[in-house]
This record gives C-alpha cells, sequence and structure tokens, in this order.
C-alpha cells in the first residue's frame, strides 16, 4: 500500500500526486484548523484569566485533527488521549459541551469529575479516556474486536503521543490487535515532545512506524501538518481495516508548539530555535498560501473567518459561564449501576456537614437507607 | 538488521560445513557434559516429582543446546537473568545439581529458604544466576538496570537475559527493551522461542515474523538462531556479549527449539501440541546432534555418553539422597527476610507461630520461643 | 440438580452464561485447546467457537485493557487472568480504568465485565501462585469483589457476576477447586452480590471468613462445640460492596467476632470488619474482634501449612473470644 508523505508542501505548492480536491473542500479544511485554533486559543486565555482549571494545547496539530476527522465515518470510533478534543470537535462533539466540560459545570456529560480538556461524546463514537497514558489503547482494540464480533463496519481509530509507546497499553494493544487482525488504526502523533522527553531519548528505533514490525502490522508515516497527506492516510487505512484487511499504524510528524500543558513552562526543555523553524511549518499557514495561489482565500481572509469562529465560540462561553455546577450527589452516583448502602451512608453523614454549613442546594437531599 | 533465517552450523550428520567454532575442546567437553547433565537432572527430577516426592518440576528436554550454548558464551563473572527453563547454564558454570537439589525438595539448605517453588533457583556463587520470579517478563528490565549499572561502574561484564516466545508479549519485555535501546546497555536478551507459551501457539502470540525483528521496535538488532544447534547458539551469543562488551548495546536472539515436555509437571500437552510436531522435533534432538559433531572430531568414544550419563546420574543421585535428609526450613524463615531487620508486629507474629506450634506440639516449635 | 466440584460449578456457570448470551466471550492465557491451566473453561472453545472463547497473548494488561473494551461497545467479557498473583500488569487497567470508567464517563460509558482468577493458597504454590489480593481490590470503589466458597455460589455468584453492569473480579479459591463437590442445580440461576451467606448458627461467637477459609472455619467451630461453645459462621462472599448492615447484625447477636482469612492481617479486611463494628456497634461487643490471618510476609512455600490460618488457630481464636 503506498502512502504519500506529502501533498502541500510548506510553499503551498502541490505535489503531482494531490488528490484533485476542489476549493471548497479545501476551504473547508482550511476553516477547520483555523476553527480549532480559535477554540484552543479562548481556552488557553480562559485559563489564563483563571476561569477554567487545566488545558492541553492543540496549537500546531490542528492538520492532524481535520485530516484525521473527515476520514471518519460518524459510526466510526476515536479512541484518543489529551490533544484531539479538536478531532472530536470536528466530528460532531457540540462545542456547547466541549466548553461545559472546560467549565467541569453541570452541563458536562462527566458530570464534572474529570479534570479539564477530557471530553467524551457518546453520539459520535468518542469514549471517555483517562489520564494515564496508552490506556486507551487496548480499549481501542477490544472495541474492535466487538465490532468485528458484531458483525458491524466499524473501524476503531487509536490516537495517541509518541511517549505512548513505551506504555505497556501500546505493546499489548498493538500485539493483540495483529494476533487479532482488528479494524482498527493506530495513529501516533508524533509531536516531537513526551512533556520534556524528546523523541531520541524516548526510544532508539529508527522511527515510531517501524514499531509496527514488531507485531505483524504495517506502519507508515506522513508530513501531519500536511492536512491533506494526513486524510489520504487515514481515508486509505481506516478504508483497510473496514475491508477487513486488519490493523495499520500510522505515525503524524507535527509539533506541539505550546507545553505540554497549561502547568508546563516548555522554555526549561528545548530550545526556542526548534519551536522557531515549526512556527514556519505552521498547518494553518501552509494551507492559507495554497488558498492564496489558488485565488480562494474566504471571504475577508484568514482574519474575516477567524473573526466569525470567534464570535460562535464567545457566544457559547458566556453560555456555560452561568452553567451551575454539579449537584452534591453526583460525589456518589455512577460508581456502580445503583447507589450501593455504604455509599448512601456516607453521602448522607457527608450532608449532614454541608447543610450545617449551608452549602447544600436544593436536589442535593439525603437519600434513603 | 534483523536475521530471520536462523543461522545453523551442525548438519544432521555432525558436519560444520568448515565452521570454526571459538570453542576449546575442553569446553566442547563441557557443554557436552552440561547437557548430558541437564538431561539426567530433568528425569530424576520428573520420577521425583511423579512419585509424590517433590511438587513441581519444569521439562527442559530438547531445549539444552540452547542454554548450554548459551552459556558457553558467557564468563562467570557475567550475570544470568534466567527464566525457569534455564538452569543448564547455571550447571555448565558450576553450581552443583545438590544445591540446586536443594531448592527442589525447598529444604533448609535451599537457597531460597524453601520459600519458592521448586526450579525457583537463586544462586551468587559462582555465578550470579538471579532469584527466579514466576511473573513472566519481570526480570527483563531488571537486567537492563543492572546492565546500566555495570556500564556505570565501568566493568566489563554483561548481563544475558533469557525468557520464552511469550515472555515477548509481557510489559517487561516492553519496557525493558525500549530502555536497552535507549541505554546502550551491555545485555543480551535471549528469546527462546520453543513453540509453545503454555498451550499457546507462537502464531497465536504474535502476528510479526517471527521473535527477532521485535528488536527493530527497539532499535535493537536481531538474531535468529537453530536453538538445538549448540555451535550456532554459542556463536551468536558469543557475537551478542563481544558487541555488549565493546560498549555497541544490546542485541535481541531468537533461539528456535521445541520443549518436547510439558510447561511442567502439572501440564498436559497431548492437549494442544500436535503428535507429529513433537515427532518432527525428536529427529533434532541437540544432544545426539552435538554428539555427532564431537564424534566427527572424533573427541568422543562410542561409549563416552553412557559413561557421562553414568557418572551424572551418580552425583544427582548422591544429590537426591542428600536434600532429602535435609529438614525442612525452621519456622522462623516464614518471618526473616522479609526486612533486613525483623519488624516489631513480625517478631510478634513470629512468636504467635511458636506459640501455637509448641501447643500442637509440632517439633517445628524448638523450645518454644522466637529464635531470631 | 448435579454433584459437581467448584472447578466444574465454575464451567458450568461459564457454559450457561454463555449459553443464554451470545454476547459473553471468554479469554485469557490458555482458556482455549488447553481449558484453563485449572480447566476452568474445559469444551467451551469446542462448544462454542474459537471466537467466543479463545486464548490470548501473555499479557494481563492486554487482556483486561482489551475486556474493558469489548465491555464498551457490546460483549460481555469474562477474562481469566490465570493466576491472581499474575494480574498485577493489569491493576492500572483494573484499577484506573474499569473501576473508573461509569464515573469518570457520568455514566455515558461502562465496562460491565469479570474478570475471574483463581486466589489464595494450599496448593504448594510457593510466593507466586498463592496470594490473597482481596484487599488492594476492595480499595477501589467502583469495582465488585466476589468470592464464592462453594459450588452452588460459585455458580450462581458467576451467573449473577456476568449479568451485573459493573465490573467484577472474582476470586476462585483454587485449594477448593477439586476438594469441595456439592449439589448444583441444572440451567441458570444467580446468587445475589449483596448479601452475606450464613454458614452456621451459634450464639457464642460469630466467625466471618470468605472463600476457602469458611470450610477451615467450619471444621474448628466443630471443634468448639465439643467443649461447649457455638460458632456462628458467616460467608461474606461479596466483599465489595460489603453486606455491612448483615455483617452489624451478625456482630450484634453474639457480642463476639473473629474474622478469618489467608491475606496478611495489615490493612486485610478484617480491618474493614473490625472498623465498622467499632464504629457502629461497639456497645454490643463482649469482647475485643480477634483476627486470624496470614502472616504479614510473603506466602511461604515449604512452610506454607503453618502460614496459612488452619482450624487450630481459629479454634484458638474462638475460645479467647468466648472466654473474654
Amino acid at each position: 500500500m503506498q502512502i504519500h508523505d506529502c501533498f502541500v508542501d510548506q510553499t503551498g505548492e502541490l505535489s503531482p500526486d494531490f488528490p484533485g480536491y476542489d476549493d471548497a473542500w479545501l476551504n473547508e479544511v482550511f476553516s477547520e484548523m483555523l476553527f480549532v485554533r480559535c477554540v484552543d486559543e479562548r481556552m488557553l486565555k480562559l485559563q489564563r484569566a483563571g476561569r477554567i482549571g487545566f488545558v492541553g494545547s492543540m496549537l500546531g496539530l490542528e492538520a492532524t485533527m481535520a485530516g484525521a476527522a473527515r476520514a471518519m465515518r460518524p459510526t466510526d470510533w476515536m479512541w484518543s488521549g489529551l490533544r484531539e478534543g479538536g478531532a472530536a470537535l470536528l466530528r460532531g462533539l457540540p462545542l456547547s459541551e466541549y466548553i461545559a466540560q472546560m467549565y467541569c459545570n453541570s452541563m458536562d456529560t462527566a458530570k464534572g469529575r474529570q479534570m479539564c480538556n477530557h471530553f467524551q461524546h457518546k453520539g459520535t463514537n468518542y469514549p471517555s479516556w483517562s489520564s494515564v497514558i496508552g490506556t486507551q489503547i487496548t480499549h481501542g482494540v477490544g472495541a474492535a474486536y466487538a465490532s468485528k464480533q458484531r458483525g458491524t463496519d466499524e473501524v476503531h481509530t487509536i490516537f495517541f503521543g509518541d511517549g505512548a509507546t513505551s506504555s505497556s497499553g501500546f505493546h499489548s494493544g498493538m500485539n493483540f490487535a495483529g494476533v487479532w487482525q482488528a479494524p482498527c488504526v493506530f495513529v501516533c502523533v508524533d509531536n516531537g515532545w513526551a512533556i520534556s522527553v524528546p523523541s531520541s531519548a524516548q526510544t532508539a528505533s529508527v522511527s515510531y512506524a517501524a514499531k509496527a514490525k514488531a507485531y505483524g502490522i504495517p506502519g507508515f508515516q506522513v508530513d501531519g501538518n500536511d492536512a491533506v497527506a494526513v486524510h489520504e492516510a487515514m481515508a486509505a487505512l481506516i478504508g483497510r481495516a473496514r475491508a477487513g484487511a486488519g490493523p495499520a499504524l500510522l505515525v503524524l510528524r507535527t509539533y506541539r508548539l505550546m507545553g505540554h500543558s497549561s502547568s508546563d513552562d516548555p522554555t526549561k526543555y528545548r530550545d526556542e530555535a526548534e519551536v522557531e523553524l515549526w512556527r514556519d511549518r505552521d498547518p494553518i499557514l501552509r494551507f492559507e498560501r495554497l488558498l492564496t495561489k489558488r485565488g480562494s482565500l474566504p471571504e475577508g481572509g484568514l482574519a474575516g473567518l477567524r473573526a466569525r469562529h470567534e464570535a460562535t465560540i464567545d457566544a457559547e462561553i458566556h453560555a456555560q459561564e452561568i452553567v451551575d455546577p454539579m449537584p452534591l450527589r453526583s460525589l456518589v452516583e455512577d460508581i456502580y449501576a445503583e447507589v450501593p448502602t455504604h455509599l448512601r451512608r456516607q453521602y448522607n453523614d457527608f450532608l449532614r456537614v454541608a447543610e450545617k454549613h449551608g452549602e447544600a442546594q436544593k436536589g442535593d437531599g439525603a437519600f434513603p437507607l | 538488521m534483523t536475521s530471520t533465517s536462523p543461522l545453523s552450523v551442525i548438519e544432521p550428520d555432525g558436519s560444520v560445513n568448515g565452521h570454526v567454532t571459538s570453542l576449546s575442546k575442553d569446553e566442547l567437553m563441557r557443554c557436552y557434559r552440561a547437557m548430558i547433565m541437564v538431561r539426567v537432572f530433568d528425569e530424576i527430577c520428573l520420577k521425583l516429582q511423579r512419585s509424590g516426592r517433590i511438587d513441581f518440576s519444569i521439562p527442559n528436554l530438547g531445549v539444552e543446546a540452547t542454554q548450554v550454548g548459551a552459556a558457553s558464551a558467557l564468563r562467570a563473572s557475567d550475570w544470568f537473568f534466567p527464566s525457569y527453563r534455564d538452569f543448564g547454564m547455571a550447571l555448565y558454570h558450576g553450581v552443583e545439581p545438590v544445591e540446586m537439589m536443594h531448592n527442589m525438595f525447598g529444604n533448609e539448605r535451599d537457597t531460597a529458604k524453601g520459600r519458592q517453588m521448586p526450579v525457583h533457583f537463586s544462586f551468587v556463587d559462582p555465578i550470579h544466576f538471579v532469584s527466579i520470579s514466576s511473573p513472566i517478563g519481570t526480570h527483563i528490565p531488571q537486567a537492563v538496570g543492572a546492565a546500566y549499572a555495570m556500564q556505570q561502574r565501568g566493568e566489563d561484564t554483561v548481563a544475558i537475559c533469557s525468557f520464552g516466545d511469550g515472555g515477548t508479549s509481557s510489559l517487561g519485555f516492553h519496557s525493558g527493551l525500549n530502555f536497552a535501546g535507549v541505554w546502550k546497555s551491555p545485555v543480551v536478551f535471549l528469546c527462546q522461542n520453543n513453540g509453545y507459551a503454555i498451550s499457546c501457539p507462537s502464531d497465536e502470540q504474535t502476528a510479526s515474523d517471527g521473535y527477532a525483528v521485535k528488536g527493530e521496535a527497539y532499535g535493537i538488532p536481531g538474531v535468529t538462531v537453530d536453538g538445538n544447534d549448540l555451535l550456532a547458539v554459542h556463536q551468536v551469543v558469543a557475537d551478542a556479549v563481544a558487541r555488549a562488551r565493546a560498549g555497541d548495546g544490546p542485541t535481541l536472539i531468537e533461539a528456535k527449539t521445541f520443549r518436547m515436555g510439558g510447561h511442567s509437571t502439572s501440564d498436559d500437552p497431548t492437549r494442544y501440541v500436535p503428535a507429529e510436531l513433537v515427532e518432527e522435533w525428536k529427529a533434532k534432538d541437540p544432544v545426539d546432534r552435538f554428539e555427532r559433531y564431537l564424534q566427527s572430531r572424533g573427541l568422543v568414544e562410542p561409549d563416552s555418553r553412557a559413561q557421562f550419563h553414568a557418572e551424572a546420574r551418580t552425583r544427582i543421585d548422591a544429590a537426591v539422597k542428600e536434600a532429602q535428609a535435609a529438614a525442612d526450613p525452621g519456622l522462623e524463615t516464614i518471618f526473616s527476610d522479609v526486612y533486613a531487620e525483623i519488624p516489631a508486629h513480625l517478631r510478634a507474629q513470629g512468636q504467635e507461630a511458636y506459640d501455637l506450634a509448641a501447643r500442637k506440639g509440632d517439633a517445628a516449635a524448638g523450645d518454644g520461643s522466637f529464635p531470631l | 440438580m448435579a454433584n459437581l466440584t467448584l472447578i466444574q460449578a465454575v464451567n458450568d456457570g461459564l457454559r450457561t452464561a454463555m449459553s443464554a448470551d451470545p454476547t459473553v466471550c471468554v479469554f485469557g492465557e490458555d482458556v482455549g485447546p488447553k481449558g484453563g491451566v485449572f480447566l476452568a473453561t474445559e469444551g467451551l472453545t469446542k462448544e462454542f467457537g474459537k471466537n467466543r472463547c479463545f486464548d490470548t497473548p501473555l499479557s494481563e494488561d492486554g487482556i483486561v485493557g482489551a475486556a474493558i473494551g469489548m465491555a464498551m461497545n457490546g460483549l460481555r467479557p469474562v477474562a481469566e487472568i490465570q493466576f491472581q498473583d499474575f494480574i498485577f500488569p493489569a491493576f492500572d487497567q483494573i484499577v484506573s480504568e474499569a473501576a473508573k470508567l461509569r464515573y469518570r464517563s457520568g455514566g455515558q460509558y461502562t465496562a460491565p465485565m469479570v474478570i475471574r482468577t483463581p486466589f489464595g493458597g494450599g496448593i504448594r504454590g510457593g510466593l507466586y501462585h498463592s496470594q490473597s489480593g482481596e484487599a488492594y481490590f476492595c480499595h477501589t470503589p467502583g469495582l465488585k469483589v466476589v468470592v464464592p466458597s462453594t459450588p452452588y455460589d460459585a455458580k450462581g455468584l458467576l451467573i449473577a457476576s456476568i449479568q451485573d453492569p459493573d465490573p467484577v473480579l472474582f476470586l476462585e479459591p483454587k485449594a477448593l477447586y477439586r476438594k469441595i463437590k456439592g449439589e448444583v442445580p441444572e440451567g441458570e440461576y444467580t446468587v445475589d452480590l449483596s448479601t452475606l451467606r450464613m454458614v452456621r448458627e451459634g450464639g457464642d461467637v460469630t466467625v466471618f471468613c470468605y472463600g476457602a477459609m469458611v470450610a477451615v472455619c467450619e471444621e474448628a467451630a466443630r471443634t468448639a462445640a465439643e467443649s461447649g461453645i457455638e460458632t456462628e459462621i458467616v460467608d461474606l462472599r461479596t466483599l465489595l460492596p460489603l453486606d455491612e448492615d448483615g455483617v452489624i447484625e451478625a456482630a450484634k447477636r453474639t457480642g463476639r467476632v473473629v474474622v478469618v482469612h489467608e491475606a496478611p492481617r495489615f490493612c486485610g479486611f478484617g480491618a474493614e470488619i473490625s472498623a465498622m463494628i467499632a464504629e457502629r456497634c461497639i456497645e454490643y461487643m463482649e469482647a475485643p474482634v480477634a483476627r486470624v490471618a496470614g502472616f504479614d510476609t510473603p506466602f511461604p512455600n515449604t512452610l506454607e501449612h503453618h502460614y496459612l490460618p488452619d482450624a487450630r488457630r481459629v479454634l484458638d481464636a474462638i475460645e479467647r473470644t468466648a472466654r473474654y
């Protein structure tokens, strides 16, 4: 199977193999990438302003998200880690739920139990994931096995970072998927750094893609800052898995322009020169150059598009700011299907103290024992 | 950087197509005797287990060339992180059969003080043969850590870490090889692909093209070798050891062999191993094959095997007698070695155990006072 | 009714659940053609096919992680961990994933699954084929921890666990696998996961136990009866969530309590029972709660009969508690 590394180069030139998408298609991708960036920037500002607690910035990774998201069907599953929220948005996670999760308010589908930036969306098969690295990989493989067993044509895309290739979940997940020929695509977003550990210290393998050999799985890599290359590779490998030809590993080479998270200061461990290099390879800039050459930039150019996205996002932030916090009962709910007696008793004890201090609200009442 | 076609030296007739081994005549004979010793030790342990005198054993039949061939490429100062099917390495390097037999009986002279199941050996003399754990693959990152320490102290020793085909799926394999690749550790990973991980055949263990190729995931060269060919195993392990000693980093070796017996005495392999496969491998017996090579060089007489076998038998019979006569470990060994010093709560629990044993009239109670 | 050993009852339970529900899949190391190292899954691959009872590569982390994904996506996985001693590579998946999934997703995603694993000593398994790790898991909200002690309960609790909407760790006392036999109904039935089992009535001392210790306590109770001490025995059987009210009622009945488990004493399950009694019914107690447990040491091999609580150690505690 041939997987092209790059279709749109840094100057906005198309390679001869370019699949021939029209201006409308390219403009959609451009708009999607910019939307993800605007969301990211607004969230970072909210975090700096103390409105939300934590952000895992996606800055620089927009092409991986826009390229991948449009290669999946809504019925396909996306398993992810910290930095795929943009792809989830593009696949159909409502912006309201995205921001509610950032605020951990009562509109948050995870009921404020997770840290900020831990999204989920059942409607597009985007399951809840944990902060523990690599654990979603085996989940995706098991779920892919289930899809195959149940005779559906769902494909599972399983995203993780370069650091996760060292995790147990990667080893077990890739191995099981190889043996089971599970319908899944492993997507390693190699963004250069696992918090502060560079790829060179993460593994001695010649590439992350080479790791697939250890599991009898084909491995590929593409320029992760080229949305077209990402899309074409994802579409090919998802199609291959859907056809029953088994799993594949795709490495998207890209760069995290910000720190690991809003709690991280990347200047402590990496050179500003390296960051500058990658800033010049900005995936949105690359598309802007392409669209400029084609004379098909949207009305008002990048700035106009940006303003329209920001207005949408701001309206939603204002709506989420005033949503109530989670009721206290959520402390002991959803641990089991039914709230067991010992948890009812623990909650009731807790509530007595909360009431004494005037902290209980309507709906926070005691459980019957 | 992976060789997937196994290196093989000894032809079925014992000829070697001009291969020159680095093993001296004495070393060759030492290998031959060690393989026979493994086989005899194995046979006797199986009988002891069948007759109920020991609880458990791990058959080694068929894999002797891998163990002994590898051991012959290492120095006594190197460290061995073995699996439970590796005691040929210990025998080659001069661990006394009686020391092993004490472990089989779990008696008071067992280096592990009867705390482990049989075949879970631990020796520091004459070689570092590191205490074996039953969970699979846990020793792999430990070997890498030990190798890191050797490297940091500037020693020219290496660590060899041996595991089965199933061990490649373990978390220890993934972490261990990845760390060793990044650290360029002086370690040799020996994957003994003996066909089955208990009942799981290799093709259900992984979809990769053999096991040596897994090294590529970690930037580690992979080598495949005929594990029933002692000279070939010696050669690839010696090469890997030389690389490690020279500071060129780890190697992953896949030795293709076959476990002729069950996984353990608790296992019935006829439930899952096709009989014809066993027949096929019987014809590749590693001891017979090595013997034909030695014959071709005129190093053995027609009755050498019988003679070595008888000598081994005498030594191991004596070991059984001695181990069987030794007492059980003292009751205090339940409480010692949990920490460097016995903490107060364990001392109290120890005294409770002695009190109870004394009341039961159990000889283990001694004079009824906790002796440590 | 058939007269089955505990392991046969487990096998029967699996077969019954697989027949009733086509989404039930059984997998783990050596569970396929070999039928499991203890033969718990014997015949299932043949009967239900390789897609529903199969071997996996040797990775407990993979087994449990994949089971979670299957459970999230409409299958009902029953994973086997060959020995509980080998479960620790999967600790992360059990504690941080399976047990927390419902909670962290606000109930959107769940992991209804069973992890079966043989646990406990008594088979000369040394350090790594003997451990009783229930306390690690009972400290994990979101998980259920179930321990049968009879063939009837083994089947009924197993089927209930498979049908349960939450992840269940099903700890099978391997020492009893072939040691005890009992009447087991044919076909499907369940044993409730929230009630304890009264094993024996007696007005002087209450003994709480589970798994392989139940038979040991029964033996001790028979001996105690010879000297006029009547012992009530309670099999806790679902350790999490525990039938706390049942425990308190039983403790109040005699005011004298002994707790018995194989696992080390320190931070063991007995500590929870003791604390619960201290908090909720101390005024009913006539004697301090006594614990009979494994020593706070790793599990030995040759001397395992000294390590494991036996009837004499339990009797000793019953007598001391009765006389106090």
